[in-house]
């Protein structure tokens, strides 16, 4: 049968399901203007650590993209969908992307791509919501006081200090942000992350938030001393002023990204003055984040929160110095001005 | 016998083996190791001075254990008995072990290819039990878990430094190399056995005066009950401690691998 080049990977293919009356050239062009005489590749796939061949395709377009060779290898191997493949030219490289196309890449006509397998792998909005969700249920339970918490009389009782009422609500606010901005804001690079995060990230942010909701809402809680009722509202201000400003980056972040699409731009302050930070900093979401949880230490003036905002502090250092970093070699023209997380400190 | 030397450059502890003919050569990767998984990723290894300063180090720490020996024999032979032989060796065992925590400085600046985490979980823990139990426990001190423990540190440590000692000086005896790998099969469950024991111990007294602990209302609104802390510690051992034994079990098979061909099972 004339062959169409590879089986059904995409859907304009299969409409051009092979009518017999064509005449038979075995190089037939696609619907992009190539000329006609088109070379096929052969692909084959090894394992990156046994060098075992896992899998040969013949007559692949050219132009194909490594994400339809993903899954042309999948039909032949379905325990390995596209998402947990790791495709790559050197068993020790780094993977290719699925946009790069076949042609482009320094290989000769039969080439040899090596494959890893990346492990069950979830996808990050699935994490990213449930390890959201949780420490705003657990939160709530501590505020209401379910049984088995605390001493048994003070079941379903609520807090006598307003500042308590006031940080569920700051804590509430910010995990409901969170679950918006991750189904309606954030454009993901990547689709998955390894399935093993999920239990990781999850033991994080729920571990800290059943740690310092249980301080904030217990009976015997002290509300902050040290500047009292000035110190909550000063914090609480600190508080929405980097809330508001967390949201314009992300809201920027998203605007410069197509939707559907993976491309990576510098950003740059926009009309909004919360946006102005990028002329000092790389990642000002993480900047504005800090601000949030140095906020609420203030307010609830609990030690536990504390050590919280620090932990987090220093995971957001290292993602901000990692992405200044990529910002740097990939881009000639960076503003030399701009710090990782912190103007001009780090 | 040039064997033993290849298979040693292919595990953890040897590294350090490895390293100090890494040094001898004039640029990285020209010895014939093949790297190992632990090979120093960007530094070269350690330099003469480096070298020279781990020397000092391991011998000082093996004479300093050798000390803490020789004390609890003295004091055993004086006594008669096996009981308090603690207080005739706690101003060294303090010293010595305490001095360990260089060995996290060690991994953290390069000279040594270990992990920093490991090392330094592996010295918090004998830093811990020296200082945060027996130290701060009086009432555990007479107890015979007490000697257990000490007794199984001591001498793994003797063996332990003299192996990096003769290691960094490429002249490692096989019966030291050996030792290092097998003493740790009685010597590791002794150890952790005596840990546990005391302990366990120290648990009535630490919660009777309220050892270390905070309690709520304060103005940090923050609470630590030692008391549980403690249980949660030795809860940890349970998964921890098989790890590690067999850990050292694939090292010694790599290791020793070879002389086990020869043996008859």
């Amino acid at each position: 049968m004339d062959t169409v080049v590879f089986k059904g990977t995409t859907a304009k293919e299969s409409l051009l399901a092979p009518p017999p009356i064509l005449p038979p050239p075995v190089k037939r062009p696609k619907a992009k203007k190539t000329k006609k005489a088109v070379v096929f590749f052969e692909v084959e796939i090894l394992d990156a650590k046994t060098k075992d061949k896992l899998c040969f395709l013949d007559k692949v377009e050219p132009n194909a993209t490594i994400g339809e060779i993903k899954s042309m290898f999948h039909k032949s191997h379905p325990q390995w969908y596209p998402a947990r493949q790791s495709i790559r030219l050197d068993p020790k490289g780094k993977s290719l992307k699925d946009e790069d196309v076949l042609q482009h890449l320094p290989v000769g006509t039969t080439a040899t791509f090596y494959f890893r397998d990346l492990g069950a792998q979830i996808s990050w909005v699935t994490v990213f919501l449930t390890e959201y969700a949780g420490p705003l249920l657990l939160y709530l339970m501590f505020y209401f006081r379910v049984p088995f918490i605390y001493a048994p009389k003070y079941d379903f009782t609520t807090s006598k200090h307003w500042v308590v009422h006031l940080a569920c609500m700051c804590h509430s606010f910010h995990y409901l942000k969170r679950l918006l901005e991750t189904l309606f804001v954030h454009r993901f690079s990547h689709g998955t992350m390894p399935l093993r995060n999920i239990f990781k990230n999850c033991t994080y942010y729920w571990g800290f938030a059943a740690w310092m909701a249980y301080y904030i809402n217990h009976p015997l809680y002290t509300p902050p001393t040290i500047y009292g009722e000035q110190q909550v509202r000063m914090a609480l201000v600190l508080f929405l002023f980097c809330q508001i400003g967390n949201f314009s980056i992300h809201i920027a972040l998203r605007n410069l990204r197509p939707p559907g699409s993976k491309t990576r731009k510098i950003p740059y302050p926009t009309k909004n003055p919360f946006t102005w930070i990028f002329l000092l900093v790389s990642c000002p979401n993480y900047t504005y984040e800090l601000g949030s949880w140095l906020g609420f230490t203030l307010m609830t003036q609990c030690l536990p929160v504390a050590f919280f905002t620090a932990v987090g502090f220093i995971q957001m250092t290292v993602w901000a110095k990692g992405k200044h970093r990529s910002y740097l070699k990939e881009f000639r023209d960076y503003p030399p001005l701009r710090s990782p997380i912190l103007p001009f400190i780090l | 016998m040039i064997n033993w030397q290849w298979t040693a450059k292919c595990n953890m502890a040897s590294g350090i083996a490895k390293w100090v003919s890494v040094m001898s050569a004039p640029a990285m990767g020209t010895t014939k190791t093949a790297h190992s998984d632990l090979a120093p990723k960007k530094k070269k290894g350690p330099g003469a001075l480096a070298t020279a300063y781990l020397v000092i180090y391991n011998v000082v720490m093996t004479a300093g254990w050798l000390v803490i020996a020789v004390g609890l024999v003295r004091a055993y032979l004086a006594r008669g008995s096996y009981h308090g032989l603690y207080y005739s060796i706690e101003k060294p065992l303090k010293f010595f072990q305490t001095g360990a925590l260089l060995e996290i400085l060690h991994c953290a600046v390069g000279i040594v290819p270990s992990s920093v985490v490991l090392t330094g979980f592996q010295v918090f823990s004998r830093v811990f039990l020296t200082w945060a139990v027996t130290h701060s426990v009086r009432e555990v001190q007479s107890e015979d878990s007490v000697l257990l423990f000490v007794s199984a540190w001591t001498l793994t440590e003797i063996i332990r430094y003299s192996f990096y000692t003769f290691s960094l000086l490429n002249h490692l005896p096989y019966l030291i190399k050996w030792a290092r790998y097998t003493f740790f099969l009685v010597l590791y469950p002794m150890g952790v056995t005596g840990e546990l024991l005391t302990v366990y111990a120290a648990l009535p007294y630490v919660q009777k005066t309220g050892l270390y602990s905070i309690t709520l209302p304060n103005k940090y609104n923050f609470s630590f009950d030692y008391h549980t802390f403690l249980i949660l510690i030795m809860l940890s051992y349970i998964p921890l401690f098989p790890q590690l034994y067999f850990h050292m079990m694939r090292q010694r098979k790599k290791v020793l691998g070879h002389a086990e061909e020869y043996k008859t099972e």
